[in-house]
């Protein structure tokens, strides 16, 4: 592969420097994970029983 | 100095008919928006205007920027004859390419986007509703705000920008081309597999964008075969000396509002930016179709995408760099063509969303729809070891975007709402204040009985006096609570505010 010049993006000068939240420390890792798998059981009892189906099923025209 | 962006955002949704055999999308659409209009002229809550159609008189979908369409271009069938309404919200509720579609009210800025689009899924809901209970018991329409059937079928969401007229097309194609493709970031909601040619979910298992994969032009006016990254249509539904309308066809139906809200405001921006000749450096893609796809297909967000000039730059570096600009902009040009305060929201979650994103993309998932989709699919095929082409990891893909609120997967993914649930239902029926979609809304919700049809750009009055009256609406921004708001609340009919308009018109 030839040599790329790459491009840098521009040093941050990011004016409003509040630091967006570091994601998930690990003690927050814990937490989140609790958190998804109470969502997944949401799901698991909202998802159509039948997927097979319910994919195969699930046909549309084209659009714009 | 730009003229202001007044945009909307038009959504084609995928729809069901279940329990039905030989169930016809088309029929099924229709029933679902005849069903809304009458349940809420049923219950009088002024929704739509039943008896006003839409008037067709100034389409001209065929119409390309570029002059003349390139032998071999498709101009877009207008279907005439099927449902289609306006609402007194200002939005239109019709039936295109056999799918349900709302076009919400022209808004001035990219919060009032994300509210009207809110309120499109809560009209699409209340219009299921509507249509269970004139179904046979067992049938049911189901309406789903994505945009591919995973088969290889797409359908829209299209967004609108005012341009002046003066801006050089050839500048819009540049930077709009480097946002549009590098936007997916923060914009796609997710899709379990590709649908590109040769392409299965063996080798992409979950990509960025929903729509990406169908997209096989850079520019073309073109919207339903070989989809142009920039779409050329030339139909400004305004004065066509002073203004275009940039037609964006290239993203993603979202689910958070968050995103839709990125998706119209950081645009809105950079369309801002091209018109006052803000944009010194181009990124100019090799091939900006593939790029587009290799964004989408990169979760890990380190792609570099090859330059023309033989550079290469992530579509991260590209995004900080058109923030940067924008920045640099909103110091020396203001905000007011983006909505002053909405546009300094736009640059503060602008950044937040790259930060996050470029930290640890999972960070985002309660802002993003294809992160927090991403997040589930992964989740659910842990918990029940399945493989990337399991049916119910593409089940859990189509029902994130089901409207249902008992079946949506999106409503319970705990997503960031900019919009207060009192704010979306007043949209439901109130139009925007401050574009004139105010004009049209006001006229429709007091005066319907006098209104035969209404487009973007006029209101036909006919208050029994020959020949019918047409209130052309050429300017985006004029026709607002604060232009005409005393004129109508002085009215008490539709023959006065028409005198009215007469006089001013003669005076």
């Amino acid at each position: 592969m030839a040599e790329r010049e790459q491009i840098k993006k521009p040093a941050p000068q990011r004016e409003h420097s509040e630091a967006p939240e570091a994601p998930a420390a690990s003690g927050q890792g814990e937490e989140l994970k609790a958190e998804l798998d109470d969502l997944l059981d949401e799901i698991d009892e909202v998802l159509e029983s039948n997927a097979e189906d319910f994919v195969k099923s699930y046909i549309q025209k084209g659009g714009q | 100095m730009a003229v202001p962006k007044i945009c909307g955002i038009e959504t084609e949704f995928g729809i069901a008919h279940t329990g039905a055999e030989d169930a016809n999308p088309i029929t099924a659409s229709s029933l679902l928006i005849n069903s809304y209009l009458s349940e809420v002229e049923r219950t009088g809550e002024g929704g739509p205007a039943k008896g006003v159609s839409w008037d067709f008189e100034d389409e001209k979908p065929g119409n390309d920027i570029r002059g003349i369409a390139p032998p071999g271009s498709l101009a877009p069938e207008m279907e005439t004859h099927l449902v289609n309404a306006v609402l007194t919200n200002g939005a239109r509720y019709y039936v295109d390419h056999a799918h349900p579609e709302l076009s919400t009210p022209e808004c001035s800025n990219a919060l009032d986007a994300t509210r009207y689009d809110k309120a499109a899924e809560l009209i699409l809901i209340r219009s299921m509703e509507a249509a269970a209970a004139v179904l046979p018991p067992g049938q049911a329409l189901v309406v789903y705000k994505n945009n591919s059937d995973g088969k290889g079928n797409s359908y829209g969401c299209h967004e609108n920008y005012l341009m002046a007229r003066t801006t050089p097309f050839s500048h819009i194609v540049v930077h709009a081309t480097a946002h549009l493709v590098t936007r997916q970031i923060f914009t796609g909601s997710g899709k379990v597999g590709a649908e590109a040619p040769g392409l299965t979910t063996r080798e992409v298992p979950f990509q960025i964008t929903q729509r990406a994969d169908f997209f096989e032009e850079e520019v073309g006016l073109e919207t339903t075969l070989k989809r142009p990254i920039i779409n050329t249509r030339d139909e400004p539904h305004a004065d066509a000396r002073h203004y275009r309308r940039l037609h964006v066809i290239t993203g993603d139906a979202n689910m958070s509002e968050v995103a839709t809200f990125l998706k119209v405001g950081t645009t809105a921006v950079v369309l801002a930016m091209v018109e006052d000749d803000f944009l010194a450096r181009e990124f100019r893609f090799r091939s900006p179709v593939q790029a587009m796809r290799q964004v989408s297909y990169d979760l890990g967000l380190a792609a570099p995408l090859e330059m023309a000039d033989g550079a290469s730059a992530t579509a991260l570096d590209i995004q900080w760099d058109l923030l940067d600009q924008a920045r640099k902009y909103a110091d020396s040009h203001g905000l007011d063509a983006v909505g002053g305060p909405v546009g300094e929201m736009v640059l503060d979650r602008w950044e937040q969303v790259l930060a996050g994103l470029e930290a640890d993309p999972v960070s985002m998932a309660g802002q993003l729809d294809w992160v927090a989709k991403h997040r589930l699919v992964q989740g659910l095929a842990e918990r029940h070891g399945l493989r990337p082409d399991d049916a119910r990891l593409a089940a859990l893909d189509l029902q994130y975007h089901d409207l249902r609120p008992e079946r949506s997967v999106a409503a319970r993914a705990g997503l960031e709402a900019l919009v207060s649930p009192l704010d979306a239902r007043s949209a439901v029926s109130e139009p925007p204040s401050d574009t004139r979609a105010y004009f049209r809304g006001q006229c429709l919700k007091r005066w319907a009985s006098s209104i035969v049809a209404a487009n973007w750009d006029s209101v036909v009055f006919d208050v029994g006096e020959e020949p019918l009256r047409r209130v052309p609406m050429m300017e985006p921004a004029r026709g607002t609570a604060a232009h005409v708001g005393r004129l109508l609340a002085d009215c008490d009919t539709a023959v006065e505010l028409l005198a009215r308009l007469r006089d001013q018109q003669t005076r």
